[in-house]
């Protein structure tokens, strides 16, 4: 054991190298291998040329989420390419031997939401997927990134992955939250502060009363957002919070109480030193709308879209200007004067059960705008179940919302949930680039509660004044 | 993999920031289920009108780009999606090489499994680059640059040579074109004696 001391990083790193062939980048083990269909196929290709099998099929989950429809799940998928590539993921399950979450079980659904959910996703493990969004699973202390197709089936030939050790990045944040303020009020203010590529080479911890503060899904809100601040990884030491998260569930540890005891080692050592420190106020949080085409293009709910020359940067400002065009805006306008379309409230940022429940007490005893149609599509088949439980289904399908199947659908719009050119839409994802949700559409990002508050009002309103019912 | 030495070619100049894999290769084309054929839809809602023709005002469509196989950009090239169609689509179009200052983790690690260079260079040297480009173009001819991965080096003919970084291992494996999962599995005894030692983390469920 080494002296020094440690950070979290430092410790799941050190567990996880097997070997540095001289000359060579380490080669890190991977606890956890989650696939999908849309990165995968040409990995499972690639492994039947070469004649290779999966090392650990056993440590490998599958689930069909990014392109699968969310209507109604009896009928067939119309879409052939689509169908193709899901009896694809079906079918290489099926030979490689992976367990395969499949359309009609109740715990497919997005990869990152499905992963906690069934205790799949542990403290201190290393955890990769073909999805730049695999960082969510670091919210329960482990190392957790998205890695390209070429790695997934180095992945799957060999269980680990060739690595560099990235450099460690805290970010803290201090204090309480103000009332009306989210994790996605948080993770959006700090990658507008941070930058899209602040992160670039570096795993994110979050720290800070703040964010310990935060229980087990909001985490997953803030790790999740890492990488659009360049990120691949975003981790919060494991807690109470998590330990009472994962205890029970599916795949969680036969022996819980002694998985407990190992996990309360990992937290970073007093006085561990990070190569960076970025420091936040909880306090300086209202909030947040993005304006742009990046989610660092972001201002509060209370301010003004700005214009393309307050910019200092060259970049910056060309950004700007491109954003603004694209998304038909004007500086100077009231972000609470802005008129949408669509509200979407869904996506791995934000559609688990208390995702939902912030919403549908927003909506509760209001209706959407007659301007606007929008979607809730959970995360899960499990959290749809639970929300029809708690009678949420009720409460959007009273108010105007359409209530959909679990998927990815219109966070990036593979299937057929997309945006129609220069429609403008509220949504809860994690992406506002051009054509994100639809070719042409205009995406803002913000959290349920201001998404929910939106589609009642047409417009985006201060989440902090609303009239509960 | 194919391996990569030395390659001259045509700079294509996208004066653009934070370039991400979204719009180098749309959503649209992620369902094909081949590695193959992906340049006909790379930067598809930039390069094409909706009406299916070249859009002129997309700088790979003007005539200083025609033919170019080295990209040039500005900062944090290739963020968002880890979909490596972004590196499949900008290799099959012809690209062997992608000049920024600074490019998104996942995209520089995928350019490596497919034969093709991530180059950073300083702020300053890509706004050289960048203007000896625009001068060629203003000159009704085209920029050309030489990558040297032998030599880490990219240079022109008019007296630009700056060298560039990387990992030894990755430039090893490109010259040699070495398929990675070959040489991990070379070491596949370490590997099962470290999950020996472990006992494996239990999997139940």
């Amino acid at each position: 054991m080494p002296s020094t001391p440690r950070t979290l990083l430092d410790k799941i790193w050190d567990n996880h190298v097997v070997f540095t062939p001289p000359g060579e980048l380490p080669l890190v083990y991977v606890d956890r291998h989650l696939v999908h269909e849309v990165t995968s196929p040409q990995a499972f290709e690639g492994l039947r040329l070469a004649g290779r099998r999966v090392r650990r099929p056993e440590a490998t989950f599958a689930t069909p989420d990014h392109n699968v429809p969310t209507s109604d799940r009896r009928l067939p998928i119309a879409d052939p390419v689509s169908k193709q590539q899901i009896d694809t993921l079906r079918a290489n399950c099926q030979e490689f031997g992976v367990r395969l979450f499949d359309l009609d079980d109740v715990d497919q659904g997005i990869v990152h939401v499905i992963g906690p959910e069934l205790g799949i996703t542990q403290p201190g493990m290393t955890i990769v997927c073909g999805d730049s969004h695999t960082a969510t699973h670091g919210a329960l202390g482990a190392l957790a990134f998205g890695i390209g197709t070429s790695e997934v089936e180095h992945v799957l030939a060999t269980q680990t992955l060739r690595q560099g050790k990235p450099k460690s990045l805290e970010v803290r944040v201090d204090g309480t939250l103000p009332p009306g303020v989210t994790a996605k009020d948080i993770v959006l203010y700090l990658i507008g502060k941070l930058s899209t590529e602040g992160g670039v080479g570096h795993v994110i911890e979050y720290t800070g009363e703040c964010i310990r503060s935060l229980g087990m899904e909001q985490r997953m809100t803030v790790c999740n957002m890492s990488i659009e601040a360049g990120a691949r990884a975003g981790m919060i030491a494991p807690d109470a919070v998590t330990f009472d998260y994962l205890r029970g569930r599916d795949y969680a540890p036969k022996d819980f109480d002694a998985a407990v005891a190992a996990w309360e080692k990992l937290p970073s050592d007093p006085g561990a030193v990070y190569d960076r420190v970025e420091i936040f106020r909880a306090a300086d949080v209202v909030p947040q709308v993005t304006w742009g085409t990046n989610p660092a293009q972001v201002t509060g709910v209370d301010a003004v879209v700005p214009d393309a020359v307050s910019f200092a940067d060259p970049n910056d400002r060309s950004s700007a200007a491109r954003a603004l065009e694209y998304m038909g805006l004007e500086g100077g306008t009231r972000i609470v004067d802005i008129p949408l379309d669509r509200v979407f409230i869904g996506s791995c940022t934000n559609s688990r059960i208390e995702d939902l429940r912030a919403a549908a007490s927003v909506v509760r005893g209001y209706r959407v705008a007659s301007t606007v149609r929008a979607m809730v599509v959970p995360g899960s088949g499990r959290v749809k179940r639970q929300a029809e439980q708690e009678g949420l289904d009720r409460v959007f399908r009273e108010a105007g919302f359409d209530w959909r199947e679990a998927g990815c659908s219109m966070c990036l719009g593979m299937n057929p949930d997309t945006l129609a050119p220069r429609e403008r839409c509220a949504s809860t994802s994690n992406r506002n680039f051009e054509g994100r949700q639809g070719k042409g559409g205009r995406t803002h990002l913000v959290s349920p509660a201001m998404a929910a508050a939106a589609a009642v009002s047409g417009h985006f309103v201060d989440i902090r004044d609303w009239q509960y019912k | 993999m194919q391996s990569f030495t030395t390659h001259s070619g045509i700079v294509a100049p996208l004066d653009r920031a934070n370039v991400d894999t979204d719009q180098i290769i749309p959503k649209q084309f992620l369902k094909r289920i081949e590695r193959t054929g992906f340049g006909q839809y790379l930067f598809f809602d930039w390069r094409f009108l909706p009406d299916g023709s070249a859009n002129p005002e997309f700088e790979l469509n003007q005539p200083p780009a025609a033919g170019a196989s080295i990209l040039l950009a500005r900062r944090n090239f290739g963020c968002g999606s880890s979909r490596e169609h972004a590196p499949w689509a900008l290799a099959d179009y012809g690209f062997r090489a992608v000049i920024a200052p600074t490019f998104a983790d996942i995209f520089f690690n995928n350019c490596f499994q497919n034969g093709m260079v991530p180059i950073r260079l300083d702020e300053a040297d890509v706004d050289e680059l960048f203007r000896r480009a625009t001068a060629a173009a203003a000159a009704g001819g085209q920029y050309s640059l030489r990558v040297d991965l032998q030599a880490c080096t990219v240079s022109d003919d008019a007296g630009f040579t700056r060298s560039f970084a990387v990992d030894p291992f990755r430039r090893q494996c490109l010259l040699e074109g070495h398929d990675d999962i070959d040489l991990s599995l070379r070491h596949a005894d370490k590997i099962t004696a470290w999950e020996a030692d472990r006992g494996l983390p239990a999997l139940s469920g």
